[in-house]
This record gives structure tokens, sequence and C-alpha cells, in this order.
């Protein structure tokens, strides 16, 4: 039987002096994931890009809650982006986009 | 109530002050509440400073040893003279002879092996058993996680997997720490964990490991080091001509 998937969304910051485009920050998450998972692995997670902010270095990635914690573990894994050092954190989970705007607000 | 994190092992450039300031202050927006800084022939006045710096940043700080001897008779030599100096002690473990000496000896508090080459990495089963006697936790930094790529990497994913199953056979508790060396390479405690998934360590082992366990081997050490210590579970609670 297929398994229900619930969505998680996933408010990030980007450490960084330098300020890099939405392609580049999904690229980086994708290497990252594919490095430590491999392509079987980054299929599961459902990655997508939900909403970049250039100017705040705010993202939001949404996944499936299964693989939270792989995804967490891949962001972590982030250390350069275009050879520029780099180190994304975490701010929030939820797993609703109103509830991630409201914790995101507090 | 609120869990508090740790990182037991931050290395900025001591000789840098404004990274020294930065990499405290990232430590405490990270959301930890308690860090270490190896500290030797580091002036007094210069470890006060420090503790100022953390407390500013409403964190604890606690002093730490990491001691790199050769021979296991300078590795007790080096014991004897610092180990009521500072709050926590390691040893980075670089030959066979030190690490088991290291694993046995009740004073020493964090075992850390570095590098990745497998040969060079002596926490086996005769050491966790050793370890397991004594007070002594298996230290894992998550610097090298981030930093290598490749071959190198995987063989060390897979020295740590095996390494982490053998401390939980012989229930050696086990620390994670950042081995930051700048402020981009620190990460959050629930980061921190999450990367330790990659070497089969569970969640909730994981989350003590950057907690519960490093604040425990602070707290002992603290007692140990406190005036009023006697033995391990006796204090002096008073002194004075009525006692």
């Amino acid at each position: 039987m297929l398994k229900k998937t619930r969505a998680r969304y996933l408010a990030l910051t980007i450490d960084s002096d330098e300020m890099f485009g939405s392609t580049e920050f999904m690229s980086a998450v994708w290497d990252a994931v594919l490095k430590l998972y491999g392509e079987c692995g980054a299929s599961q997670t459902g990655l997508a890009l939900i909403d970049y902010d250039i100017e705040k270095k705010l993202a939001i990635l949404r996944t499936v809650h299964t693989t939270v914690d792989m995804v967490r573990a891949a962001l972590a894994s982030i250390t350069k982006i275009r050879d520029k050092p780099v180190a994304v954190h975490v701010l929030t989970i939820s797993g609703t986009i109103k509830a991630l705007s409201e914790k995101i607000r507090q | 109530m609120k869990r508090k994190y740790a990182d037991l092992h931050l290395c900025p450039d001591l000789g840098n002050d404004g990274q020294v300031t930065r990499m405290i202050r990232k430590a405490s927006e990270l959301g930890y509440r308690l860090i270490a800084i190896p500290l030797q022939n580091f002036p007094e006045e210069k470890i006060r400073k420090l503790q100022n710096i953390c407390k500013e940043n409403r964190m604890d700080f606690a002093s730490r040893v990491d001691l790199k001897p050769r021979t296991p008779n300078e590795l007790i030599r080096s014991l004897r003279n610092l180990r009521r100096r500072f709050e926590i002690t390691a040893v980075v473990c670089e030959s066979k002879q030190v690490a088991r000496q290291a694993a046995k000896d009740r004073r020493v508090d964090l075992l850390n092996f570095p590098g990745s080459n497998r040969r060079k990495r002596f926490f086996d089963k005769a050491e966790a058993e050793l370890a397991s006697n004594t007070l002594g936790c298996l230290e894992i930094d998550i610097k090298p996680l981030l930093t290598l790529e490749g071959p190198i990497r995987i063989r060390l994913l897979s020295s740590l997997r095996r390494e982490v199953a053998i401390a939980e056979d012989f229930h050696v508790p086990i620390v994670i720490s950042s081995g930051a060396s700048n402020e981009l390479l620190m990460r959050k405690p629930r980061e921190t964990a999450a990367l330790t998934s990659l070497f089969d360590l569970d969640k909730s082992s994981a989350i003590n490991a950057v907690s519960k366990n490093q604040l425990a081997i602070v707290k002992r050490n603290r007692e140990k080091l406190s005036p009023n210590f006697v033995a391990p579970g006796i204090r002096l609670i008073r002194r004075g001509k009525d006692c």
C-alpha cells in the first residue's frame, strides 16, 4: 500500500559574506544530498525550493517528514557554494507554510 | 526543562581575539550553553577574559587541555602536572600505547582519535573495555566530516561506524564536538546530531552526545576540583571550630 507522505517545510538561513542565486543554492543542496545518500536516497527526499530571499539570505525548502533528518544532515554538510565558504542552518521546521511563517516572525 | 547543549571542542586561533569572540558569539546564537576551548600555556588573565566573553553571551565556559603525548610515560607526567588546572582533560591518541594508557587512566575524560587512517584509529574492543572501567568518553569531532571529501570521508565514516558500535557495546559514553576552527564550521546541536546518523548513532544517543554526556563530564570535574571535595560521594559541607 502506498504510504501517505506528509510535507515538512524547513526555513533555512545561509551564513556567508557572499550572496548566491537560488539555482546555485539548490544545486549545492542537491550535491550534498547526492554525496551523502546517493540517487536512491535523494529520490526519497522529495526536495523542492518553495521560497528564496537573496537579500535576507533565507530559503524555504519542502521535504517529506520521513527524510527530515537526512536533509538536515545534508544541509549541515554544505561548506562551500561557488567555492566560497558557507554554512546553512535550519531556523525552524513546520508542517505548513503558514505555521512556518509565524514561527519565523516570532 | 529545556535541554542544555554543549560543544567541548572549539578550536579558534587563540592569538586572534576577534575570531575567538566571533566564535563564542556564534556558539551562543546556535544554541549552545556550555563551550570548552583547549588552552595550554595560556595566561590566567586571558582565560578570565574568555570567561567574561562567555558570560556576556549567557554561556558557561570550561577550560580544557589537549594532551598529545608520544609515550605513556609522557602522558602520565603531563596528567600529574595539568589535571588539577583544567576542567576537562582530553588525550589525542597518536599511538596504540598512548591510547591504552589513556583509556585506563581515570584522570582522562576524553579519548580523541585524529585522522581518517583506519590503522591510526585505535578505538577497538580492548580500548573500549579499558575505557568502560574508567570514566573516559570517546570524542568524535564533526569537522573532518565537513572538510573531507570522497574516498577519505567514506573511510572515515566506516571507521566511525565501527567505533560507535564498539562504544555502545561496552557502554562507553560518546561525546560529539565540532572541532571547529572558524565560525562557518560550527553547526547547531540538532544539525550535529543529524550528521551522526551518517555513522549509525541513533537519535537519542546523538542528542545525549551533544548535551547530557558533555555536561556530566564538566559537572563531575568541577565537583572534583572544588576545595570541598574529599572523595567521590564525600564532600565538606562546613568548616569551623564547632564541627
